[in-house]
Order: C-alpha cells, then structure tokens, then sequence
C-alpha cells in the first residue's frame, strides 16, 4: 500500500491477458504479472509469507511462502513468482508445507522476540502452520536500542526480512538502514550500525511501519523507556489527516484511554501510507498540560508588554478566567463598538491556514459581513502570496496545474527554493522515487539540502539572484531555439516581450552574479526544455523575496515557453505549506478576494455573493497581513480577531509585530495555546486541536479531504467552528449551522472548483480532488489541458527584470540570514514545541552555518552566537552545516527564545505583498564556546 | 510527565555522523581518477583499504558523500566482504600486517589449523594479525598461509615467519608471456579469424555444440545454448568472465589463468563478439593477486591491440574490457551474486527467474561464462569441435580440470578425460595415494558435492553420473580422504565454511547453516532433524549455496553413518 504502483513480479506475459494455472487443484486466473501469492490471497488461499509486504517490491527472502512448481527442481517463492499458463502449483502439499513450517520453526529459534507480540506476523504463521516451538538452539541474545525518543529497536525480534530496509530505502529514500554484514551476523543496522538515535534517522516511521515483528517499534510517549505501543489496546480507530504540511497525508488516530496512542500512514492519495516524523510522532502536542482549557480575560492591572523574548511562565497571571458567555460578550461588544465607533476599516481579522475549509469560509464571512471590512487574511501572505500574484497574472489560477505524485511520470524534476524532504517529507519521497525510476532531478537552491545527493545538476545559486539564473535560463531556451513555437502559438501572449527581455541575459554574463556557471545554465535549460515532460516544484526561497513575483513568474515562462505543462507529469506546483493553506484561500480568506479567486471589485462576483449571503459587502479590497499590523501600530486599525495564527512570531520583524499588536484596543485570539500572540490578548478563546474537530482540508494536490475528529477537547474549549458562528451571531448575523457539512453544502454554492464534491462523497471516497463538477466527475489532478481560465483561454508570458533585495549586506551587516522550517518543527513552534519527540529531537534553537564561517567569526559547533540585525538581535547555538554557502547563515523561526523574526525585513514585494523573509542583511559574532558535542557512541 | 529516555545528538551538528573535512581530502586523493559510480565502489574501498589498512568510519563516511551515498549504503557493501576491515570509532585498528591462513577442509587436513594457533602464539599480535580464512586457491600445496598477498604453500611457522622478516608482501605475477610477445608467437588467432569474417557466430555456436562444451564453473550448462541465448537477446548485452573461483579443493582457474592467460582472454573475446557484447567485465578473486598483477599489466596492451584490430576488421568499436576484483566472498562466485557485485552491491545472489541471460548486469542480457570454459574454446575452433569431443570415457565427452588435494601422492590440477573414475584418476594422474594412506573416501565436487565412500570411487566422474548418490562433480574438485580422516570432520569443516560465508539473504541458509554447525558438534547427530532441516536448505534456499550447504552432512548420514551413530 505504501509503493506508487502494484508490486509486479517477473512477468514473463505482459500480453494483458489473464493467465489460467492450476493452484492446489484449482483451476484460477492470474492477471498478467501478478505473482502467485498475490493471486492465490484474491482467490481466498493464504500462503504463509513474512519479507512481503504489499506495496513494497517483493524480495523472496524469507522463504516462508515457497510453494511447490511441478516441473520445477525446488520450490519457488510464491511472492516473486508469476505464473505461466497452464503451471501447476501446490501451495499447500506435504513438500510446500515442509519448508514453510521449518522456516517459521528457524525464524522462531532465530528471534525468540519475534513471537511474543500478539500483532506479530511471525506468531500468526507459527499459529497457521501448527509450528509449536523451535528445536534449535536460540540465537545469541541482543541490546535493545532505546536511543531514540520516538521508536525501540528490538533485533532479538528481527527476522532479516529486510522489510525496513526496503520501506526506508526504496519507500522514503531516506537511506539510513543498511543489511550489513554477512551469513548469521546480518543484521539491520541504522547508519553505520549506530544507535537509532545517533543516526541519520529522520524518524519517519516507515520501517515500524513495516516490521512484521516488532523488531521496530513506536515507543509510547511519555511513558518509561522502551515501553512500546501495544496495538491490542487501541479502543477506537478514527481515520483522519495529517495536522502539520500542505501534503495532505492521510491517517489513522489509534486512540487510547481517551488520548490519542498512536499514528498509523493511510493509503490516502498523496501519502500511501507514508508518513513523516510530525504526523507520525508528533501529535501528543494535544495533550500537552500547556492547552487552553478555559476562557481568559486580561485583567485590568495588567498591561500589555510588547517586547519580550518568549512568553513568561506566570503568563497567566495577566489573565483571569472567564465563562464563555463572560468572555464572548467582552470580545463581540468590543469588537462591535470598535466598527461603530471607528467605522468597519478599524477591524481586521486573522484566519489560519490550519484550520478548515469551512472555518476559513465562516471566517472570512463573518469579517467581511459582520465586521464590515475586506481586512481578512492569514499566513498564505507570508508563503506563497508572489507565486499566486504571478500564477493569477500568467496562467489565471494559483493552484497547482499537476500534482506532486505526478513526477513518477516526469521525465525532469526542477526542484527550486524548496527542501521537500525537510518541509514537504511525504512530497520529498514521490521525488526520490523518480529519480530511482530515471527522472533527471534538477535541485536549484542557495543550501545544498538532502534532495541534492539525488541530483543530477545542483545549482547553488547566490541567494537573491533567482531572477538572473532563471532567465538565463530562459535566454538559452529563446536563443537556442528551444521554444516550443506551436504551445506558444496556441496557447500564450506576449511571447515577443518576454523574448527581447531575456535577449540580454546570457548565462555568461549572469554567471558571476548567480555563481552558476553557464555550461551548467545551458545544459539544464537544454534538458528542461527537450525533455518529454518536465516539471517544476518550488517552495519559498522563490516565493519570500521582494522580487518573489518576479521569481515566479520566470517559472512560469520556464514552462510556457516550452510548452511544459497541461499534461501529465509536467507542470506548475508551488508546494503549499500549511496543511490547508489552499484550502483557507480558496475559501475567500484574502483581502482582495472572495471564494474561488473572485475580487471584490469585481461587481459581478461580488453581487453573486452579497445575494447567496443576503449581506451587501465592502467593494474596496481590504489590507493584507503586514499591512494590518502596519496600521494597527498606526492606531488606525483598533481591533482584532485573531484564529490560529501566531503573527507574534511568524511576521517580519517582530518588535514592530508586536508593538502594533499591543497597540490595539482589543485583541481576541482564539487559539489551543497561549501563544506569542495570545500573550498580547484581552480576550483569549480556548479552541480546539485538530484531532478534536470535523473539516475539510485542501492540501497542496487541490484535493479536498476530510479530517474526522478523534477525541474531545480539553475543558471548556470548544470547536472553532462554533466560536466563529457564537461571535457572528452576537454581531447581529443570523447565522444557523446545524453541522460543519452545513459550511460546505453553502460553500460549494459559492465556490464552483468544489461543486461536485458533496458530503456524502468525501465521508465515502475521503479526498477529491478539484475542479470537479458534479458527483460522476473524478476530478482534474492535470489542469489545463487545453486552456487556461484566463479571458483569453491563453497564458500570459510576463518578462522580470533584475532587482535586488530590499536590505543588502555591507560592511556592518555582512552576512545573508536566510529564514525557514526544520524538519521537526512547525511553523512558529507553537504545536511541535509540545510534542515529546519533536522536542526531544530538536529541543533548542540553531543557526546553521557552514565551517569557513564558523572560522570566520571564530565560533565553534555548538556555541553560542549572537546574530544582530537593524532590527533585533538573538542568541542560539551554532550547527555545522557545510551545505550552507558562504556569507549565509539559516535561522528556523519556530523558537520563541531566539525568534529569527525579531531580525527579518518587512520589505514587501510589491504584487504579492509577501515580506523578504528569506533576505536581509544580519552580523553574526561568537558569543562563548561550545559545551563540546558528545561523540558518536 | 517522564521523559523517555534517550540518545541527546549534539546540537552542533546536523543528524548522524558528519563528513571529517580531513577523511573526505584523504579519501578524495585515493581515489583520484575513479569515476564516482556505484559500481566502483567497491573499487574505492580496496583504495583506501589498500591505503590505510581498515576502513575507519570516517572514511566510510568520506566516501558515502564523494559516491553522493548513505553511510548506511557504504557500510553494508564493506561489511559484506571479509577483506575489508570497517572500524568503528574507538575500535582498534588492525595490526600492519595481516597473516591469513587457509583452514578450508584441504589445508586443514594438513594442519592448516595447527599451524595458524602456532603463528598467532609465536607472532606479536600488536604488529601481526593471524586470521583464519576460507580456501585460497591454493589446495595443492596445503597448508598455506598469505602474508598479505604472498602466498607461503607446504607453510610451516618457520616458513611463515622467514616469510614475513623477508619483507616480500606482493604476490609475484605468473610468468606467462606477455600480450606482445603472446600475440607475436601466434596467440588470438582464432579471435582474428572472427573477427575477419572466416566464422560466423552461428558457426562458433555450432562448433561448441559439436565439442559439447559445458560450463566449468560447475554447473555444467551447455556453452553453445547459453551463447545462443544472449545473443538473441536485445542490445546491449554484456559479458562477465567468473573468475571468482572459491570452492574450496578447487584452483583450476587459478592454475589456467597463471599459465594460459591469452587463452582465456581470446576465449573471451570471441565469446564478446559472438554474442556481440558491448563490455566485458572479468571478475577475478582477491585472492589470485598474481594473475591480477599479471592482467593490471597486460590489458592495457590488450585493449589498445583491440581498439585497432577490432575496428578495422569489423568496422564496429571493440568491447570494453574491465577488471573487477572481488573482496573476499565466496558466494561471488553464484553468478548473480558476482553481478550484484560488479555493480558495486553486497554480493547477495538474485532470485531467477529471470536468468542473467535475460536480466544480468546493470539489468541487460548477460554472458557468463567460468575462465576454463573460454579457454577451450579458442582450442575447439582451431582443431574443430570433434576433436574435443573425442575425449572422455564411459560414454563421457570432453575433458575435465579436475583440482586435485588431500592425501594423493602427488596433487595438482590433472587434464583428464571426463568420466574417469576416481581410482582411474587416482592411478593414472597422482601417484596413487600418499603414503601411509589408505582411500577411505573422497569430496568429488570441493565443498558442496557431497562425500563419497571408497566403495563408490569407480563410478565415473562427470556431471550427473554421481546424482543418485546425492553428490556431484561441480567444479571438479577432487579432495581424497583416507583412512587417517574422519568424514564427519569433513563435513564439520564444510558447514563452517558455508555458514561463513552465506550471504545472510535468505532463511533456510542464513540460519540453516547456523544452527546446522553446533548440531554437527554432537557425538551423535540428531539424523531426523538434520534430514528435516536438509530438505528445506535444499528445497528452499535461493542459490546453491544453501541448496548444496547439507550435502556434506547428508553425505556423512548416508555413507558414514557409523561415524555419528549412537554406537
């Protein structure tokens, strides 16, 4: 289940029709390479099999599913063997029985702990086969690794099947379990056979995912050492998604006691079962002791304190305890008389990318209708709002044209601005799979990243030259005559423009600005350009530049110009970050537009949704993020409504941030924590957590998933949904909402990308993926296909000039800080902080840099340095990363007690209004010695 | 709420263990030159093994990173082969200099073991490192010893350590003649004849079947079927020559290899250009570090002859031709296993179907073919098929290598016409018995033929004839034990040598062999057991390594069973 394809054994007829054989006296029909294990479980026969796994490549090694061939001199491993016409086969005789019942009967002498779990696939065939017990001599008894927070490794339970070295090295590629050594003494070993904990594990899961045994295990959180999940135990299993990235992965809460026990991959469309470390062992965050359980109020003697380094502990003494009604009557009045005395414009409301379709939807509702104001929006301000301002300019739509499993048909994979297997971990590994099948894997970014060992060109370019690489890129391909002419013709404009703009960009004279040199610049815009389909995936180190429209828009001309799009494995994908940040933005919650992309100022559209709401709505787009908090420190916005959102930590120099959002007169955040933002509150909301609610979420692929709740919340906090509506309705809305599926049968009238797809559908089929038009329409996962939703039918080619960051460094501020995400942690921290293994893998604050600059400043791995910009300074331990370039340095901004965001630039591109949080100009000095790193043990 | 305990990484440095600068340079200079793919990787290791004696784990590391690899895919390769030496961090280091001494059943037989306990207790081990070590190829001559890649035959602790203080390390090439010299006395004429036009691949083929030749690795496949079947399959097709010979009790190849060397390569060639492979890859021993010594020096004048001739004769670029040298494994010696290595993997054998003629190296058609049977076939050209035919007895064609050790009077590699007796072989070729000796029983096949009694040694010796009695020439290996030995010694000997060297992929060898030794150790074996656990290793291992694994112990059950009985 966890492999893009069926497995397949060797096929010897790939004629297509079935194959008729003989299994145990029954005449049946393999379908062509299907493998007799595989064909006799579909005709109800059970061979004894332990290597196998569906969905991971067979390997016949274990040899319990041998069966025997007439004709044949030995037996053969039902798993890899398909049969041929006419081939008689004894799954179950005297001979077969015999070498399945010894090899169980060796396995069980083999790993005396591979029997004692009652999940255990090796006890389940003892069971079958009447093996009672082994009469050889046990093998040597063996340590158990407890070395790291989230799995044991138990080998006295392994049985050498090898299924953990498949699911980690052809599943995720992370490659870090290797069989090694030889004969008796091959064992699985983690790096070189290092503790698990010590190794290069990413702690994706897969290979506990996949043992048959036991042998690898998840740990129970916050229980003693070693103590393991037992699966028996599991009173409910809820089927739901993945909280953390825009991927969508699909999951399955195992709850116990109440409390979520453990976390298993689905087969979900974009996951197959995979999953990452967040969504495997990252979701006790929900009940971390920190949760809101009640609602609070700031007390009058406690004013606001702006500039702070991270919340205090006796935060709480700044609030009391309110009931709901108490608390809900403070925040709908003040809001309230904010907009009647100071006029709609004074409100401003935050949604959250994390939240559902139908919160996002109720949310912006309720601000443009019951505050009266445009000023809604959330974080896809700060990750992708450039490449959406380009993707509407050039193509007319800003979601994704392929899906990101879509590269198993790709011929080239340019990978630019993006560290998928830190950031996108399931999306990483369709990538990683790819290239194993044969994709050219182009990775363009200033850090050389995991991704880039799979590269065939890696392209280190200066950070802040995207503009200059790409059309060099695009030099080559209108100089060369590497333009698809009749894709141009048919189906863009402008191509002359476009054309004269890159004449002057030759990858010589943009190769001392980019540092690529233009041998590579020709050769990758060569295997671009001819290759079958090829396709284009970015991230932020695109989108997070002053000039991030400029960058997407480059990409864009990259695909149009050689007509690499609208088929499949070929296209457009900005990897969308939040779990539903397409989703909150195809819902409407931007200030210049409604559901489904429409403008405000669009009279047309606006005039549907005024007569589907019965609510007339402001024609006036209303301010994005930064602007918002702009204004609030200008006191001409006053109130605020706050969901989800941390703008205390994740916006552009934070001193501002937060100052502005002290300076409101009332702020209300409705939150599971009390967050950086939520400390600067009057009114705080306790809300609930992802497994404790129903909703849809949009992932990066458009398709529209369902998230079902697992548990309850905590105290008194309540469904986000249900605050949304309370609050309305207190500000004079005559909303009623039965049920969240309520939200959405009114969304899908406001919203024709999702018409088709109804309740009922999603609770059956959980994901589809939009546009889909009615209930027989599966969906589109390739879009434009033959237009694209522009007036025109065609796209349009936007040529980008050169222009540099907004802060450039000099001799007092040297050096490029580079923000971004870590593997383990979220966003602004507030969720994985407080999850066990999240924390305990990556506890503390680090600024990656590489050694020439830790010699350069006279620091050492793992001591303190201080990084000061014109707008802050912090304080954090230095990594030893030799991937990064000289110059750089990278902060991740989920670590409140060193927020990369007091440092960053709130330059703002000029289309997207996106901040530069990936560019300004930092000085980075040693601080003291490092505490000396313990050695490998 | 406790913590679980856990391993805290140092937070200085990303996950896992870090590329030391110093390694990386290091490794970067041994390696200068080697295209950084993954079938060179076991080229790699030899480098820095050679180089610095062990492969330290930041070496590992170092080399992970130049291969743009995991550590995890680095060590399992390294840790697979016995003459890699990986150390961890705070590990020791190996001695300078390491000592192996053979103590397969022929060596043994002769105090191979006797004489590795007397040099590790008369060697300082700080300077010096005594291991014990599976066949060496050298049977004929046992015990022997190898002081690091000289070979010490007939060695003695005294010998052995005049070996040492001699300061001679290198195993001397063979002095067979060189390409020039070879080419200008008349060698690779057949090869010129194909290539001129004079045969036609189908007549190559035809000429192989009329000789009858068969595989003489040990399997015995008939030569012109095989050529015949990757020829028609889909370009490009490859070839790899197996000259990986481990069985212990056999060094036949050896011996051909260091006196008939362009034999074996015009064989080669014209098997290259018969089934029209693109690239030749010849997959020699570690162990044969002479005729590696002989072939590093010769090809280059091989290839560059090859570049002109191959070219102006048949207007088509001639076939590249690649020396691979194993690393110490015997199971590299299974022909899928040894393509597994050649592309830089632990040498684990492939599941068939498919057959490496299908589905062989880097996944195209594959010739494999042992250097014996290429040998014959320049011959089978020049002087016909029938003429090679003409030889055997009892109905038996062709002739036999047969490698000869154990208690004979004089052992070697005897040419002898296929479907001789044992006796016949004995009489005719060495000498009769040593003396002081009386024929008690004989391994026909090297380790994994099965031991026979006296009473069967006028049965002829060739493929098939032995496979009523469960055993099977192989390789013809012949190991002769008298009255002096003891068969289930033998077959102790055997079982610790397959469970040394199972690859560890599947289970009935991997923990057959296991559990098979200590069961082997008993005064009197568990017979049932053994028969149970004899049928699953023969039915359900997945190369012959595991199937043919019991036959020593079922042979001793058949033919000795006084020796394990209860009385």
């Amino acid at each position: 289940m966890n492999a893009p394809s069926a497995a397949l054994a060797f096929a010897p007829d790939a004629s297509g029709a079935p194959i008729r054989f003989v299994l145990d006296g029954r005449a049946i029909e393999a379908a062509p390479g299907e493998s007799i294990l595989a064909c006799a479980a579909r005709h109800g026969v059970d061979v004894p099999h332990l290597c196998h796994r569906d969905g991971l490549r067979p390997d016949g090694n274990c040899r319990a599913c041998v069966v025997e061939i007439e004709g044949e001199r030995v037996l053969a491993p039902s798993c890899c063997r398909a049969p041929v016409e006419g081939m008689s086969v004894h799954a179950a005789s005297e001979r077969a029985r015999a070498s399945q019942r010894m090899v169980v009967e060796l396995l069980l002498a083999e790993a005396p702990a591979a029997a004692q779990r009652a999940d255990s696939e090796l006890l389940r065939w003892a069971r079958e086969l009447g093996v009672e017990g082994s009469r050889f001599s046990p093998r040597e008894r063996v340590e158990r690794d407890l070395s790291h927070p989230a799995m044991a490794v138990d080998l006295d339970a392994c049985i050498q099947c090898g299924r953990c070295v498949r699911a980690c090295r052809e599943e995720q590629v992370n490659d870090v379990i290797g069989y090694a050594w030889r004969g008796d003494a091959a064992k699985i070993v983690f790096d070189q056979d290092d503790p698990m904990g010590a190794s290069t594990c990413v702690a994706c899961g897969e290979c506990v995912q996949a043992c048959p045994t036991g042998a690898l295990l998840p740990r129970r959180l916050g229980t003693h050492a070693g103590d393991a999940v037992d699966p028996s135990k599991t009173e409910r299993s809820v089927e739901s998604l993945c909280p953390f990235c825009g991927v969508g992965c699909q999951l399955t809460y195992h709850v116990r006691d109440g409390r979520i026990d453990w976390v298993e991959g689905r087969d979900g469309p974009a996951n197959h079962g995979r999953l990452c470390v967040k969504g495997r062992f990252g979701f006790d965050y929900v009940a971390s002791p920190d949760r809101l359980t009640v609602p609070l109020v700031r007390r009058a003697d406690a004013p606001k304190v702006a500039q702070f380094d991270r919340v205090p502990a006796n935060w709480i003494d700044a609030f009391r305890e309110a009931s709901w009604e108490e608390a809900m009557t403070i925040a709908a009045g003040g809001l309230a008389r904010i907009r009647d005395a100071h006029g709609p414009s004074a409100l401003a409301g935050f949604g959250s990318a994390k939240g559902s379709n139908e919160e996002a939807y109720l949310f912006q509702k309720l601000v443009r209708t019951g505050f009266g104001t445009n000023n809604v929006d959330h974080c896809t301000r700060l990750c992708h709002a450039s490449s959406v301002a380009a993707l509407l300019e050039g193509i007319g739509s800003g979601a994704v044209s392929n899906q990101v499993s879509d590269v198993a048909h790709a011929e080239v994979i340019l990978v630019i601005g993006a560290n998928p297997t830190v950031n996108h971990p399931v999306a990483a590994t369709w990538i990683k799979n790819a290239v194993k099948r044969g994709a050219t894997l182009v990775v363009a970014d200033p850090r050389r990243t995991e991704l880039a060992r799979h590269a065939a060109h890696v392209l280190q370019f200066r950070p802040d030259t995207d503009v200059a690489m790409l059309n060099a890129l695009l030099h080559v391909i209108v100089e060369e005559g590497l333009v698809d002419r009749a894709f141009v013709e048919a189906r863009t404009e402008d191509y002359e423009a476009i054309a004269a703009n890159v004449r002057a960009f030759t990858p010589e004279l943009m190769a001392p600005i980019c540092g690529i040199d233009a041998g590579t610049l020709r050769t990758v815009a060569r295997t671009f350009a001819r290759s079958r389909a090829s396709m284009i995936l970015w991230g932020m180190g695109v989108s997070q530049h002053v000039h991030g429209t400029d960058n997407a828009r480059c990409l864009i001309a990259l695909s149009l110009l050689t007509g690499q799009i609208g088929r499949p494995g070929t296209g457009l994908h900005p990897l969308r970050g939040q779990n539903n940040v397409q989703g909150a933005s195809d819902a409407g919650l931007i200030p210049m537009m409604l559901p489904d992309y429409h403008r405000v100022d669009d009279a047309h559209a606006a005039g549907a949704i005024e007569r589907l709401w019965g609510v007339p709505i402001g024609r006036e787009p209303g301010l994005t993020v930064v602007e918002i908090l702009h204004a609030a420190a200008a006191g001409s916005i006053r109130g605020m409504y706050v969901m989800g959102e941390n703008p205390a930590m994740s916006d552009p120099d934070l001193a501002h941030a937060r100052a502005a959002l002290a300076n409101l007169d009332l702020l209300v955040v409705q939150d599971i924590f009390p967050t950086e933002t939520a400390w600067l509150a009057d009114v705080i909301l306790p809300a609930s957590a992802f497994a404790e609610k129903t909703g849809t979420f949009t992932n990066t692929d458009r398709m529209v998933q369902l998230g079902r709740q697992a548990i309850a919340p905590p105290g008194q906090a309540r469904q986000d949904l249900d605050i949304i509506v309370d609050l309305a309705r207190r500000l004079g809305l005559p909303w009623a909402y039965a049920h969240v599926s309520e939200v959405f049968d009114e969304m899908r009238q406001a919203m024709d990308s999702i018409r088709g797809i109804s309740w009922s559908r999603l609770e059956r089929e959980g994901s589809v993926t939009y546009p889909c038009a009615g209930d027989d329409d599966p969906g589109h996962p390739v879009v434009f296909v033959d237009r694209f939703p522009t007036a025109s039918g065609r796209a349009r080619l936007v040529p980008a000039s050169l222009r540099v960051a907004d802060e450039l460094p000099d001799a007092a501020w040297p050096t490029v800080l580079i923000t971004g995400r870590q593997l383990e942690h979220w966003h602004t921290g507030s969720m994985t902080r407080r999850a066990t293994v999240l924390d305990a893998v990556e506890p503390e604050a680090t600024v990656a840099m590489n050694g020439r600059e830790l010699a350069r400043i006279g620091a050492v791995p793992g001591g303190v340095v201080r990084i000061a910009s014109r707008r802050g300074a912090i304080e954090l331990r230095a990594r030893r990363d030799d991937g990064m370039p000289d110059g750089a340095v990278f902060v991740p901004f989920a670590y409140a007690e060193a927020a990369a965001n007091l440092l960053t630039n709130s330059a703002l591109d000029p289309q997207g209004k996106i901040p530069e949080l990936k560019y300004c100009a930092v000085r980075v000095t040693a601080v003291e010695p490092a505490p000396g790193g313990a050695p490998l043990q | 709420m406790e913590r679980p305990l856990h391993f805290r990484r140092p937070v200085g440095r990303p996950k896992g263990r870090p590329v030391d600068p110093d390694a990386a340079s290091r490794v970067a200079s041994l390696l200068d030159g080697l295209p950084r793919e993954p079938d060179q990787l076991i080229e790699a290791l030899h480098r820095v093994q050679d180089a610095e004696g062990h492969l330290s784990a930041a070496s590992v590391a170092a080399l992970a990173a130049t291969f743009r690899m995991s550590q995890a895919e680095v060590f399992e390769v390294a840790t697979f082969y016995h003459h890699f030496d990986v150390v961890r961090e705070g590990a020791s280091v190996p001695p300078g200099l390491t000592v192996r001494v053979c103590d397969s059943l022929s060596c043994a037989m002769q105090g191979g073991e006797a004489l590795a306990d007397a040099l590790a207790a008369e060697l300082d081990s700080a300077a010096v490192r005594v291991q014990r070590v599976p066949c060496v190829g050298r049977c004929d001559r046992a015990p022997v010893a190898v002081v690091d890649r000289l070979p010490v035959e007939r060695a003695t602790p005294a010998s052995v350590i005049a070996a040492i203080a001699s300061g001679a390390r290198a195993c001397p090439a063979p002095p067979a003649p060189g390409f020039g010299d070879a080419l200008a006395a008349g060698a690779y004429a057949q090869l010129r004849r194909c290539l001129a036009g004079e045969f036609t691949p189908e007549r190559v083929f035809a000429e192989i079947d009329a000789a009858g030749l068969r595989g003489l690795g040990g399997a015995g496949f008939p030569t012109g079927r095989k050529w015949r079947t990757v020829a028609a399959q889909p370009a490009p097709r490859l070839m790899a020559v197996n000259a990986d010979e481990g069985e212990p009790g056999t060094f036949k190849d050896r011996h051909w290899l260091e006196t008939a060397p362009h034999r074996i390569l015009e064989g080669m060639l014209i098997g290259a250009w018969a089934v029209g492979a693109s690239d030749v890859y010849l997959y020699l021993r570690d162990e044969y570090a002479g005729v590696r010594a002989w072939l590093e020096r010769e090809l280059p004048a091989l290839r560059a002859w090859l570049e002109v001739e191959w070219a102006a004769s048949t207007g088509a670029p001639c076939p590249g031709v690649h020396l691979r040298r194993g690393a110490g494994a015997y199971v590299c010696g299974e022909e899928s296993a040894m393509i597994e290595s050649i592309e830089g993997r632990r040498g684990m054998p492939r599941l068939r179907p498919p057959y490496v003629a299908q589905v062989g190296l880097f996944g195209r058609p594959t010739l494999v073919n042992n250097p014996e049977t290429l040998m014959w076939v320049a011959a089978v050209l020049e002087r016909g098929g029938a003429d090679y035919a003409s030889h055997g007895r009892g109905g038996r064609t062709g002739l036999r290598s047969f490698s000869v050790s154990g208690r004979v009077r004089d052992p070697g590699v005897k040419l002898a016409p296929a479907g001789i007796s044992l006796r016949e072989l004995l009489d005719e070729h060495c000498g009769g018995m040593a003396e002081g000796h009386a024929l008690y029983g004989f391994l026909p096949g090297g380790a994994s033929g099965g031991i026979l009694p006296a009473s069967l040694a006028d049965l002829p010796l060739d493929f098939d004839t032995l496979a009523h009695h469960g055993s099977f020439v192989g390789s013809c290996a012949v190991v002769v034990l008298s009255d002096r030995d003891r068969a289930r010694d033998a077959a102790a000997n055997l079982l610790r040598f397959f469970r040394h060297e199972s690859c560890g992929q599947c289970t009935p060898c991997r923990v057959g062999t296991a559990k098979a030794e200590p069961l082997l150790a008993a005064p009197a074996w568990d017979a049932p057991l053994l028969a149970e656990l004899s049928r699953t290793m023969r039915d359900a291992s997945i190369c012959g390594l595991g199937q043919a694994a019991p036959n020593p112990f079922d042979s001793v059950l058949r033919f000795f069973p006084h020796e394990v009985s209860d009385r």
